[in-house]
């Protein structure tokens, strides 16, 4: 606006960017008008829309969080082996569309030869679904990038190929909050301790009637410690979610060893067949054992592979898990059913058994 | 490429022996970006990196997170700018101020190679050159920025057509599926319900004013590849009201293909509602009325099956994770409503502007929409939104007798009153 350095610039609050200045000119034609689609092979998608057009797409993982070289050579990529039109999927892979289908091998060929697996489409195991972690969140209770990257180097294989039962998607989140959300699995941070508590910042770092509001048990009350004003908790009371800390970092949740990790299992987004789901609890108090998380890939293999293995084409893990019934589930993964599955929270009551329906 | 020695040239670097950890096998590695930012990017990239990578190898070492929050922000704007200051700076003093942008992307997430280019640059000459797509809500998450560049750099994005997203509480950054652009189960023009909704409420995401986080995800048909269910505050999701299409040539072809068993196991005894049947002629016959439009059938046979022609949106209010009640589905609240011409996207803006007024006047501090409706109960909800109650919104009536029924007659004249204009609309 102004030519005035020392005035602000006012923004323009153009809000969410129109996408058909970036869409591919296939798509553009054809919006609203598509027909049918097919996956010719994995890592690629095949779209007809009625007008007869074909578009082809081909997926690659990424890293998600991507410095500007990587970012450039996959344009490198899409301006020398497709049209210069992409778009990522909301698991963080990058979609290149291509109107030749002759162009497809050879852009599958530059991006595994830039080290960008081709995959993620029909029944693989897709990229982690994550979170920020020690990278750049304020509160993570371990580091995202570095549990995906070592998640998705185990499961390489199933990411570029459609061998699975149906789609496995997995997250990841670094504290209770779960932005990753939630997953057929979901690798969770799990709390095992009440928070430690600095009461000498609490009154200046923290609105206390607010922390007193966040606790989900009522465990959190105002208190004087050393004459000063504080928060104490009632750690019988406490279940270790960390929802104070955020809100009063002074109320340390993490702790380098009490800081553990749960997985879950079950959930789905998907409305296909039954209706979405919930991850349910596996097992809990992994350690967070940085850099490679081993005990944590164990957990998953396992689940994976016990999936792959027992269930049937088109079931999702929870839909499997129902088939089969949860004591399978535990024999079959090798992991412990303890009173911690026994939900306790509101509407526990519903995930009972409250049939004569067993499995033996 | 590991380090096996901590200088770089003529640079000292930190030693990141457990990041090194995490640069072989066969997926891409962020550390290697990370590096190489460190060792061949910009000048101020360089040194903000290298000592990212000190404080993030640090944090590997004592499994904690260094970071803290703060207040930073563009002029004119309360929210967008995600501020992280070091609590190891001593340490690692050039990424002291870490800062990231929430910048809303494209809807459906369509770029030109063109444009990364140019989102690149503009990162590169004013922040860290680290860039993730997405965030969890959608947002481009421009990562690693100082206070001072944080302005400069939304200058840039701005004036190329790109605005902040949401944080705090206000309403967020939206998600749509790729949709109508190239997905033939899409059942509305994901991308117009997406940037009418979201640019007709900017004020709340620029200005955070709401008594918590409010978001909106659009998905294109039930197989919801957004996530709107579970993650949404308001989700859109496609349906229709008519028949499913059946192409009964291709369905043939598809049983030739596949096998009579295997289309049995996995079309016919998948079907939630068992409302297909293969007929002798390897036909399907589709009980329409049983149909719970779940997607599944068409999701197996692409090329024989499509939703019908008679499309719209359902919109289902209250999804959100654990925080505080525990996790929360969005309910169906309104199980079907047109959305082709100007006027039926006019009402599902008025309609969602509604909602967040509501939310505005009527939630808790920190509380989401699916808690407060928790609070105050569904029919609360309906009676403030002018929403009649409709059986597509519960899996059964309710079971508990602890209710005051002595109006029941006069709602039951509603319904039958509303049946009979329904009949007569259709």
């Amino acid at each position: 606006m102004s030519d005035q350095s020392s005035k602000p610039r006012v923004p323009d609050e153009v809000g969410v960017p129109d996408p058909f200045q970036y869409m591919h000119p296939v798509l553009k034609a054809n919006y609203g008008n598509w027909d049918w689609h097919d996956r010719p092979r994995p890592g690629v998608l095949r779209h007809v829309a009625k007008s007869g057009d074909v578009i082809y797409t081909v997926r690659a993982g990424t890293q998600r969080q991507m410095d500007v070289f990587t970012i450039r050579r996959l344009c490198d990529i899409g301006d020398r082996y497709a049209d210069g039109h992409v778009r990522f999927t909301t698991r963080s892979n990058i979609e290149y569309l291509v109107a030749d289908e002759a162009r497809v091998a050879p852009l599958i060929g530059a991006l595994n030869e830039a080290g960008f697996p081709v995959g993620g489409t029909g029944a693989s195991v897709s990229m982690v679904s994550h979170t920020q972690g020690w990278l750049h969140c304020d509160i993570p209770g371990t580091d995202a990038s570095g549990v995906v990257k070592g998640l998705m180097d185990m499961l390489h294989d199933e990411f570029v190929q459609e061998k699975m039962p149906n789609r496995l998607r997995i997250t990841t989140s670094c504290c209770q909050i779960n932005c990753g959300g939630q997953g057929d699995i979901a690798v969770n941070v799990q709390y095992t301790k009440p928070p430690k508590i600095n009461h000498d910042l609490v009154a200046n770092v923290c609105e206390r009637p607010a922390v007193v509001a966040r606790c989900p048990v009522a465990a959190i009350r105002p208190a004087m410690v050393d004459g000063k004003p504080s928060l104490e908790v009632d750690e019988k009371k406490c279940v270790c979610c960390g929802a104070c800390y955020p809100p009063c970092p002074p109320m340390q949740i993490n702790g380098d060893d009490s800081t553990k990790i749960a997985v879950w299992v079950g959930g789905k987004h998907s409305n296909a067949r039954s209706k979405p789901s919930f991850h349910k609890l596996a097992v809990a108090n992994l350690p967070n054992n940085a850099p490679h998380w081993p005990e944590v890939k164990d957990v998953v293999r396992r689940i994976v592979e016990a999936y792959k293995s027992d269930a049937q084409h088109w079931e999702r893990m929870g839909e499997w898990i129902d088939r089969i019934g949860w004591k399978r589930f535990f024999e079959m993964t090798e992991l412990a059913f303890t009173k911690h599955h026994l939900d306790t929270w509101t509407g526990a009551r519903k995930s009972m058994n409250m049939s004569a329906h067993l499995h033996f | 490429m590991k380090d096996d020695d901590i200088k770089n040239g003529d640079r000292e670097v930190h030693p990141t022996p457990q990041l090194d950890e995490l640069e072989d096998g066969p997926w891409p590695s962020f550390v290697t970006g990370l590096k190489r930012l460190r060792d061949e990017g910009a000048p101020g990239n360089q040194k903000m990196m290298n000592d990212l990578l000190g404080q993030l190898n640090h944090s590997y070492e004592n499994r904690m997170g260094y970071w803290k929050g703060g207040t930073v922000s563009v002029f004119g704007y309360g929210g967008g700018i995600i501020p992280r200051f070091s609590e190891v700076a001593e340490k690692f003093p050039e990424s002291k101020e870490f800062h990231t942008l929430r910048v809303m992307p494209p809807a459906g997430f369509h770029y030109t190679t063109d444009i990364l280019r140019k989102l690149c640059d503009i990162w590169e000459e004013h922040g860290s050159g680290l860039i993730a797509f997405h965030g969890q809500s959608g947002d481009i998450m421009f990562q690693g920025c100082t206070t001072e560049n944080t302005q400069k750099a939304f200058d840039d994005f701005n004036e190329i057509g790109f605005d902040l997203g949401g944080a705090g509480p206000a309403l967020r950054t939206a998600m749509s599926c790729v949709g109508h652009a190239r997905c033939e189960q899409s059942c509305y023009d994901e991308v117009r319900a997406h940037r009418s909704i979201i640019n007709s409420l900017l004020d709340e995401m620029h200005r955070p004013s709401l008594p918590y986080k409010f978001k909106f995800k659009f998905s294109g048909c039930a197989n919801d590849c957004v996530n709107a269910i579970h993650r949404a505050d308001f989700a859109v999701i496609g349906t229709w009201r008519d028949e499913i299409k059946i192409d009964q040539e291709k369905v043939k072809e598809h049983v030739k293909e596949k096998g009579r068993r295997y289309t049995t196991d996995t079309v016919l005894k998948m079907c939630p509602t068992r409302a297909i049947s293969l007929n002798d002629d390897d036909t399907l016959e589709i009980d329409n009325k049983s149909c719970v439009r779940c997607m599944h059938c068409i999701n197996v046979m692409t090329k024989a099956l499509s939703p019908g022609d008679d499309r719209g949106i359902s919109i289902l209010i209250g999804g959100k994770r654990a925080l505080k009640i525990g996790d929360l589905m969005g309910i169906m609240v309104v199980p079907f409503m047109k959305l082709e011409t100007d006027e039926d996207f006019e009402k599902l803006e008025e309609f969602a502007e509604n909602v967040v007024e509501f939310f505005a006047d009527n939630a808790l501090e920190h509380e989401r929409v699916g808690e407060t409706i928790d609070r105050i109960g569904l029919p609360a909800f309906l009676e403030a939104l002018e929403i009649e109650p409709d059986p597509n919104m519960v899996n059964h009536p309710r079971t508990s007798c602890y209710v005051r029924t002595d109006d029941f007659d006069e709602e039951a004249d509603k319904w039958f009153a509303r049946q009979a204009t329904d009949q007569v609309a259709e």
